[in-house]
């Protein structure tokens, strides 16, 4: 293979992981997120096998029952190591789809952002307190009320300590 | 928005720095000290014409069992996740059963399917392939006729001893070892001529206990998860 091939390779599985990463980041669907994780993975993986190559080698495998003829052969670790993170690959993957079918049973969807209002409602509810309020969209009324007296201004404003 | 295009910069900008790091190394070099080591003289001393397989099964041996282990927990987490057979009740005859065409193409698939699979178990040692790739194939087969028959699918039960009788083979053959003063999983047997079916000693029953163990296992969490929940 010519330089420019193993450059292209490359380039490849890098922008594989880098897919794969925009997906992880971006998708708001729990399967998305899943297949994002497979698609960065097979990167990772296309990337590792990629690290035994050698020029002009062959692959691991002798052929006509001979060792004699010693052919320049590609390095077997990597591809050993790959077939190992393939399986386990699997088997993440398949944890996630089965935690995400368990997610959907329970609240209906696989968008993170109604699976998390729900989540918080849920929890709510069953803690038995009010909503919670965030910095981008606070509730309750306007003007806000005045600040709760902290520890430290109340010292402040205490001339006698 | 503002959170989109900093993610995409992000990625943009890891997929850049890897870049930027990999090209440095040397990359299509003579492959690593353990690497070239093991191709000398993997040929002589294990017997397997696919030099991968001794890595996997000879070298890395205790790895491949701590690989079935994970593969295990991943199954039985799937399993405890999704609830017991409780869940979802068994598919009537009218429901959901494939058309004339998906009937008969999974009737001529499966012992084809079958042959290849253990065809590329058992010839894991000569050729590409092996426990892992053929035991994929095997789930594979066992999993299409499910599509066509939903109300004939393999007991849960049966695929469950194949797998644990398949793995404790693995254990019992590595094991066997000890009993000849080896370290665990050593392969016995010796070397055999090269390129034979009957070579590499231990290694083909190896792969074919692996074989069995990920087809049964995959089968089984393909199954699982294709079962219907609740109307949700």
């Amino acid at each position: 293979m010519s330089e420019f091939g193993l450059v292209a390779l490359l380039v490849g599985a890098l922008g594989l992981i880098a897919i794969g990463i925009a997906g992880l980041v971006l998708a708001r669907n729990l399967f998305r997120l899943v297949l994002a994780l497979a698609v960065a993975e097979a990167g990772a993986n296309l990337l590792l096998v990629l690290a035994g190559f050698r020029q002009g080698a062959s692959a691991p495998i002798i052929e006509g029952g001979s060792t004699l003829h010693q052919v320049a052969m590609v390095d077997p670790i990597p591809q050993a190591m790959v077939l190992t993170a393939i399986v386990i690959g699997v088997g993440v993957q398949a944890l996630a789809l089965a935690l995400a079918v368990r997610a959907r049973e329970a609240y209906g969807s696989l968008d993170m952002d109604q699976l998390r209002a729900r989540m918080e409602a849920d929890i709510i509810a069953a803690a038995g307190t009010a909503p919670t309020t965030s910095q981008e969209a606070p509730s309750g009324a306007r003007p806000l009320p005045p600040p709760l007296p902290s520890p430290a201004r109340i010292a402040a404003e205490e001339p006698s300590s | 928005m503002l959170t989109r295009y900093g993610s995409l910069l992000f990625a943009t900008g890891f997929a850049f720095l890897l870049f930027s790091l990999f090209i440095a190394l040397p990359m299509g070099e003579p492959p690593t000290l353990a690497g070239q080591a093991i191709l000398n003289e993997a040929a002589n001393s294990v017997g397997a014409a696919n030099i991968v397989t001794s890595v996997v099964l000879a070298y890395r041996g205790i790895d491949t069992l701590g690989e079935l282990s994970i593969l295990f927990a991943a199954a039985t987490a799937v399993g405890l996740v999704l609830g017991g057979q409780a869940r979802a009740p068994r598919p009537s005859k009218e429901d959901g059963a494939g058309g004339f065409i998906l009937q008969t193409g999974v009737d001529l698939l499966f012992p084809l399917l079958l042959v290849v699979g253990f065809y590329i178990i058992l010839h894991g040692h000569l050729t590409p392939g092996g426990g892992f790739q053929g035991g994929v194939v095997l789930a594979a087969a066992l999993v299409l006729p499910v599509l066509a028959r939903p109300e004939e699918s393999p007991s849960p039960a049966a695929l469950a001893w194949v797998e644990g009788l398949a793995g404790a083979a693995f254990i019992a053959t590595g094991l066997a070892a000890l009993a000849y003063d080896h370290a665990f999983l050593t392969p016995l047997l010796g070397a055999g001529q090269l390129g034979d079916l009957f070579s590499a000693g231990t290694l083909p029953l190896l792969y074919l206990a692996v074989g069995l163990k990920v087809g049964a296992e995959l089968a089984k969490l393909l199954l699982r998860l294709a079962e219907e929940g609740p109307a949700a």
